[in-house]
């Protein structure tokens, strides 16, 4: 086995290349997915934490990894899952979310679940094509958990949303 | 009963509600009654079998006994599960579903609410991140009351009909025991009175908002935390686990 040659910001590099499987525009590093890499006795310790406990995109995000990681001679790779602390929407930053809506995907708006999301009142969301925000909530759930499916009352575009948690 | 006891126990009573609720609910999958909510229920139900997941790998840890969460899911018989009656009840027509859902999770977010306190730490951290998805669970659900309550008077029927047959089962959820006595000295689980009148609260206010009642003198159902269930629940475990025994160890 060969001793692991490349520093933890290097490898932070190379996996900032993973795309999330769903929204392929950002990387699993713009989602804040990745947690944390150490190195430890020749072993590469990759800590992820889900969006969503469901997410079915987790296990392709694992083998994407380890798959890179070979790719750059890192042969012994540990994924470690971790819940704490939970992973929260205000981790996807400002330039994240320009991708988002330059994909057509409305991104979260700056506040994170409030008492509002359980009286059903909904927040104003602009379209992502036209930027109107004479927009209705069709559905709170989405292509997946964490989008809500909208549309657009003005350019008539239904278009996803990526929900606050 | 000792504290690893009772522990594993309480995992897999968490596990197990969400777990089962979220395979009732995957049944609707590509028979919603309408395209946006066969999309909303798979999704949730992809939420509840996610944190189930994660219960029964804590489960599995805490046991120390080399069962990991499929064994645990798929090779225990009907009276090793501890969920709630009331989430094993078929889903009958759109009503039955919303009502059930509804009255789980106006009680999984009071009582996740409480578990981020817990002193353990794993708990805790699941507590805090199913409870951030159950508030959309139960956004989604109250919304619904609302709609069936207020529509058409048959809407209203309907969704009455459902309160009056499922509300036998809503006093199970908050039995506790000797696991929950021991937890809970500890500061790991909570006392499930606490989160009782706020759970009463909500359901009680969402009804009558929808002109819905709760029903009067009903005989309450109990034994899902002895493991004795009601009909339903072989059924579906016949058909959740059929796979993994049928084909020992098969992997997709």
């Amino acid at each position: 086995m060969n001793p692991i040659s490349l520093s933890t910001t290097e490898i932070r590099d190379l996996l900032s290349q993973i795309p999330d499987p769903e929204i392929p525009v950002i990387s699993i590093t713009d989602l804040g997915i990745l947690r944390e890499i150490t190195i430890q006795d020749n072993i590469c310790v990759i800590s992820i934490t889900p969006t969503y406990s469901g997410c079915p995109a987790m296990k392709m995000i694992e083998d994407e990894i380890v798959k890179k990681l070979r790719e750059n001679g890192i042969e012994n790779v540990k994924i470690n899952m971790i819940y704490h602390p939970a992973w929260t929407t205000d981790w996807i930053n400002d330039e994240a979310k320009e991708k988002l809506r330059a994909y057509g995907i409305a991104p979260p708006e700056k506040s994170t679940v409030n008492k509002s999301t359980l009286m059903g009142e909904t927040k104003e969301i602009a379209c992502p094509q036209c930027r109107s925000k004479n927009t209705e909530m069709i559905s709170q759930f989405g292509s997946t958990a964490c989008k809500a499916l909208y549309r657009c009352k003005d350019c008539k575009e239904a278009f996803d949303y990526f929900k606050c948690i | 009963m000792t504290t690893q006891e009772a522990l594993f126990n309480y995992c897999l009573r968490l596990a197990d509600n969400h777990l089962i609720l979220g395979h009732r609910l995957s049944e609707l999958s590509s028979k919603g009654p309408l395209l946006e909510e066969d999309i909303a229920c798979t999704n949730i139900s992809l939420d509840l079998i996610g944190q189930a997941n994660a219960l029964l790998q804590y489960a599995s840890s805490v046991e120390n006994k080399g069962r990991n969460e499929d064994d645990l899911a798929f090779l225990r018989h009907e009276r090793h599960f501890y969920n709630s009656l009331l989430s094993e009840q078929p889903n009958h027509d759109f009503a039955f579903t919303m009502v059930k859902q509804f009255l789980i999770d106006a009680f999984n977010f009071y009582l996740f609410d409480e578990l981020k306190k817990s002193k353990d730490l794993t708990i805790s951290a699941l507590a805090t991140k199913g409870h951030k998805e159950i508030t959309y669970h139960l956004r989604h659900s109250s919304t619904w009351i609302d709609r069936l309550g207020l529509g058409t008077d048959e809407s209203n029927k309907r969704t009455q009909n459902a309160i009056n047959e499922l509300w036998r089962f809503t006093d199970d959820m908050f039995v506790m025991d000797e696991a929950d006595k021991i937890l809970i000295s500890e500061a790991i689980a909570i006392d499930l009175n606490t989160i009782k009148p706020k759970w009463h609260n909500t359901v009680n206010a969402a009804f009558e908002k929808a002109n819905l009642k709760i029903p009067e003198k009903v005989w309450m159902q109990y034994g899902s935390k002895q493991g004795k269930h009601t009909e339903h629940l072989g059924f579906l475990l016949a058909e959740m686990q059929h796979l993994h025994r049928a084909y020992p160890g098969v992997k997709w």
